[in-house]
């Protein structure tokens, strides 16, 4: 069963379509049962995936490989390593939670929009377990069809405008990072003597320091732009404030973690010289900074509710975009953990609009006030959405933000002084809004007679708040879990950072290969591969051995 | 005097494919009036359609196991005049889909028009055999007449509608611009034949080689053959026959010239740059770079506005041609076997969004505007969804068949160092989007304006099934067909 385990939780959604399709679309109620089962079933097969997962084991687990399609070098070939774990487990909760909030949202169509979220579901999750780049590129994009109907056929008023927006948007970047990746396999091809999306052949391939840059800014603008970093995030409020609800919450949950994956699983690990080139991470780290006080600042200005948490989102991936590219274990372990805790809370707080908007049909903030009066449990549950994403000590929030501000501090102290000033602002605009909607006396009329939520209402944000307690009060096992892939990740872009600390990567590599071979087989771990020479490198035209280990001290 | 020593075994065996089509068709022509004298039994001509395929899918069958037996990259017939080849035979099996395909769904179509003749049929396989030489045709001669039997059955087939002001006025445009770009290129084929005393490919190659580089004799041929080659495939600024042409004719003969025809002229055109013209590359290389650049921007800019659905598609497949272009720039194996990849996932895909407009034409319902297509997801939720797939195919977006097509193009630009080039092409995806779903839109977010049912008959779900899985599974397993398409590239 474990060597089919990811392709379960992989193709789980999609059985489940397969059956929908069968429904006739007049039977909602069924439809909807059927989604639901669907979706808690896709859940359910993928928690084995956290009770069976080694966290002391090095490289990837659960690992499946089957050649696909040969005369390319395309491998159907899954994999997770603790970074991977935590975005799929998010995937698979916060989809079935999407999708049970949609319940009375939804009544146009219903057959066809869960159809696309168990499409997009398949779609999210295998960008994140696909070891082969080929198959990944095609997760990748298959993720953004049923994304755009969602928002296009069940969003608001702009819907048409803000689908095809982001569609254009994300797909300019991909096909660009298509190129990176052609050119990337190419020289593959040019230094080995065969094609392969394998990213652990192509994590062999030598390239000159020139080269690695031109492909680092194509994987980088597919990347930026999901994410989405500062200057390329002008689709995501388009998007979010139109999307509905559950849409909403996935796209800011799981599919803008498909960027901030990109860089870690893909940028960073391929192309180490070009990452960890000064200049390239001087502008990454800007970017991100702006990102993060002007994605706060604008919340703030914001007079609708939903643009405000979509802004909100700029300025939380900034801080996860610092964290990788400070390129130090805490760093980069911040920023996994600050995506998951920005997935919980953005979610939760997405979900909070949506009970409202079902109820009152408008997102203007000065249309509230006072709210805590009529709907107490609703004010309980909002408040701590706001206080995990603002990050309040003992929530989830906190642990990202201060781990990711650790890293950035050891990197670069401006960077960290600069980032902080965003976790101010966040507290500032949250509070503020939970000011304006809820506290205070009712001052609209319309809001007196609003009903609280119900049970299924609440059962949605249930999970969610166990999750950002646990993360805040004992987030031990997550940094236990991705201890291995970072401080991996870190020796192959930053090999001089454990020198510097008096325990070379030797050493380390040492454990990650000898974990390995515990597991029967050292080729798995696919991070385990040499770190590569930093001298700068002439593109060698022939078959290239490999540095030999510890080349980097 | 001893005719065998013309006429051989081996010749025949080389043309045995394009006679049989030919024998078919006149076979349609003579059949028709005699046994079919009701308007309403001539779909049963398509017996004979499919047995003229029929024997010339086992003709080339045979031609495939001949080479793989000998061991040859090529078969030799007529003294050079007609060369049976991995890459010819890879076309022609794109032809003989396409022109079955084409057969099948066009009764009901013709009936919708009143126009069911069965002369249609037998015109369907002449263009056929047209066909057949343009893409195993190694004389000048021989390509030219190949050229010109497929361009007259066009013009006719694109007029069919004779009651339709739209269909004539396309059949003239059509007829007229043709016969001047064949006189480009005819033109273009006399000064070859006037540097190499010879009409065989080989012999003008031999000559050309010998000629130093920019020789302006080269350049002349050059120059007026590729007006004529670039006219077929319509690219820029050749193309503004296309949006007319496929706008007039009968949507059944459109898919016909968007896709077997275009196939058939690539494969001319494949076969001049990289035969007689190999050695002048220096010359045509950036002027066909050019050319693509200028067909991607004319085509996905001009599709961008259009309302009619058989405009768009033209556009679009203008902006096709572009993409086959560039991998001819590139003319690396991996650009030739992208061209081959291309034009087969093009014929699935483009085949299959034809069929859907097809559908659409009802007794009184043109069906051809976006209008029609409007809220197709709630009439006809399966063609609504084969369209979508049809769409994003011709998009590029994975995955589907369409993306292969891409990949192979863009990965022979990389590998060839034509880095601007494959930036350019690659963000023309991202503007083709842009119209491929104002169609997608209009059919799954837009409400039917009419209640009519779509017109649809047993051939016509039969083929719109067989494009629809092709187009998908090419996407998703194309080892077998990347496996066909390595054939192309024996010669």
């Amino acid at each position: 069963m474990d060597q089919h385990l990811l392709s379960i939780v992989l193709l789980t959604p999609l059985a489940g379509l397969a059956v929908l399709l069968f429904i006739p679309s007049s039977n909602k109620g069924l439809i909807r049962i059927w989604a639901n089962l669907a979706a808690l079933a896709g859940f359910l097969v993928s928690i084995p995936l956290v009770t069976r997962f080694r966290a002391d084991a090095a490289g990837f687990q659960f690992e499946e490989k089957a050649n696909w399609i040969p005369s390319l070098g395309a491998h159907y070939h899954l994999g997770i390593d603790g970074i991977s774990l935590l975005l799929v487990m998010l995937t698979t909760l916060m989809g079935f939670l999407a999708i049970l909030s949609s319940w009375n949202a939804v009544q146009d169509r219903t057959k066809e929009y869960y159809a696309m979220f168990l499409l997009l579901q398949t779609g999210m999750i295998g960008v994140f377990i696909a070891l082969d780049f080929f198959l990944f590129y095609i997760f990748w994009e298959l993720v953004l069809v049923p994304m755009y109907f969602i928002i296009g056929v069940w969003g608001g008023p702009r819907k048409l405008y803000a689908a095809i927006k982001f569609f254009l948007y994300t797909l300019a970047g991909s096909v660009l990072m298509l190129l990176g990746l052609l050119t990337l396999y190419f020289q593959h091809y040019q230094q080995f003597g065969f094609y392969s999306f394998e990213i652990s052949d192509l994590m062999n391939v030598h390239m000159a320091l020139g080269m690695q840059q031109w492909v680092f800014w194509a994987f980088f603008l597919g990347f930026a732009i999901k994410v989405p970093m500062f200057p390329f995030h002008t689709w995501l409020p388009d998007a979010h404030v139109e999307a509905p609800t559950a849409g909403s919450v996935i796209l800011a949950a799981v599919l803008l973690k498909m960027g901030t994956y990109g860089f870690i699983r893909f940028s960073v690990p391929l192309l180490p010289q070009a990452s960890a080139d000064k200049t390239i991470v001087q502008i990454l780290a800007v970017l991100s900074i702006i990102g993060i006080i002007y994605g706060a600042l604008v919340s703030l200005m914001q007079k609708d509710w939903k643009k405000l948490v979509a802004y909100s989102s700029v300025s939380h991936l900034g801080f996860c975009t610092l964290g990788i590219f400070a390129l130090n274990p805490n760093g980069l372990a911040g920023s996994v953990i600050q995506q998951i805790n920005h997935g919980i809370s953005t979610g939760m707080l997405f979900l909070v609009i949506g009970v409202i908007y079902e109820r009152r049909h408008t997102r203007e903030i000065s249309e509230y006030g006072g709210l805590a009066h009529v709907m107490p449990k609703f004010a309980i549950i909002f408040a701590i959405a706001m206080l995990s994403s603002a990050g309040l000590p003992l929530l989830n929030g906190f642990i990202g933000e201060f781990t990711i501000l650790q890293g950035a501090f050891e990197a670069n102290r401006a960077w960290a002084a600069f980032a902080v000033s965003g976790v101010i602002l966040g507290a500032a605009y949250l509070l503020w809004l939970y000011q304006r909607t809820m506290l205070g006396q009712v001052t609209n009329g319309k809001n007196l007679a609003v009903p609280d939520m119900s049970l299924r209402e609440i059962a949605v944000f249930v999970p969610l708040i166990l999750w950002a307690v646990w993360i805040g009060v004992y987030p031990k096992p997550y940094f236990d879990i991705l201890k291995q892939p970072v401080n991996q990740i870190v020796q192959r872009v930053n090999p001089t950072y454990f020198a510097g600390r008096g325990q070379g990567p030797g050493a380390r590599g040492q454990g990650g290969e000898a974990s390995a071979e515990l597991r029967g087989s050292g080729s798995r771990a696919a991070f385990d591969s040499p770190p590569i020479v930093r001298a700068p490198q002439s593109p060698a035209p022939g078959p290239r051995p490999q540095a030999p280990a510890g080349g980097g001290q | 005097m001893n005719f065998s020593q013309f006429y051989t075994s081996i010749d025949h065996f080389s043309i045995i494919p394009a006679v049989m089509l030919a024998l078919f068709g006149c076979a349609i022509l003579l059949f028709d009036f005699l046994i079919f004298p009701d308007p309403r039994q001539r779909k049963w001509l398509l017996i004979f359609v499919a047995l003229g395929e029929g024997f010339t899918g086992y003709g080339l069958y045979r031609q495939h196991a001949w080479l793989a037996n000998n061991g040859a990259a090529s078969l030799i017939g007529f003294n050079g005049s007609v060369t049976v080849d991995g890459f010819g035979i890879f076309f022609n099996w794109i032809f003989v889909i396409a022109a079955l395909i084409v057969a099948v769904v066009s009764y009901k179509y013709l009936e919708i028009a009143g126009e069911h003749h069965g002369e249609y049929y037998g015109l369907i396989l002449f263009a056929q055999c047209g066909m057949y030489f343009l893409a195993m045709g190694t004389d000048l001669v021989t390509l030219f007449i190949g050229l010109e039997l497929m361009a007259l059955t066009f013009y006719v087939l694109v007029g069919f509608l004779r009651g339709d002001k739209r269909s004539n006025e396309a059949a003239m445009k059509y007829l007229l611009l043709g016969a001047f770009s064949s006189g480009f290129l005819v033109y273009g084929f006399s000064i070859m034949y006037g540097i190499a005393g010879s009409t065989k490919l080989a012999d003008v190659r031999a000559a050309i080689e010998l000629r130093p580089a920019w020789d302006p004799m080269v350049f002349l041929a050059l120059a007026t053959t590729s007006v004529g080659l670039l006219f077929k495939i319509a690219a820029v600024p050749f193309h503004m026959w296309a949006p007319d042409a496929y706008e007039g004719a009968p949507t059944t003969v459109t898919a016909y010239l968007a896709v077997a025809s275009k196939a058939a002229s690539i494969a001319f055109l494949v076969r001049i740059f990289t035969e007689p013209l190999a050695s002048a590359r220096v010359m045509w290389e950036p002027l066909l770079a050019v050319v693509a650049v200028v067909t991607l921007t004319i085509g996905n800019l001009a599709a961008i506005n259009q309302t009619n659905i058989k405009r768009l598609l033209a556009y679009s497949s203008i902006s096709h041609a572009g993409y086959m272009l560039l991998g001819l720039v590139a003319g690396n194996d991996t650009g030739i076997k992208g061209i081959a990849v291309y034009v087969m996932v093009y014929t699935f895909m483009n085949l299959g969004a034809f069929l859907v407009i097809v559908a659409l034409r009802r007794s009184n319902i043109i069906g051809e505007d976006l209008d029609d297509i409007a809220g197709l997801m709630h009439k006809s939720p399966g063609y609504a969804v084969l369209m979508l797939i049809f769409l994003l195919s011709l998009a590029g977006i994975p995955p589907t068949a369409g993306f292969l097509g891409k990949y192979y193009i863009f990965l022979a630009l990389i590998q060839t160092g034509h880095y601007t080039l494959a930036v350019i092409a690659t963000l023309y995806v991202a503007v083709a989007i842009y119209y491929y779903f104002k169609v997608i839109r209009s059919m799954f977010i837009r409400e039917p304006a009419e209640k009519a049912p779509l017109a649809s008959s047993f051939g016509l779900r039969l083929a719109l099934g067989v494009t629809g899985i092709l187009t998908l599974l090419i996407g998703v397993y194309p080892e077998p067909f990347l496996r066909m398409a390595q054939t192309s590239l024996l010669r």
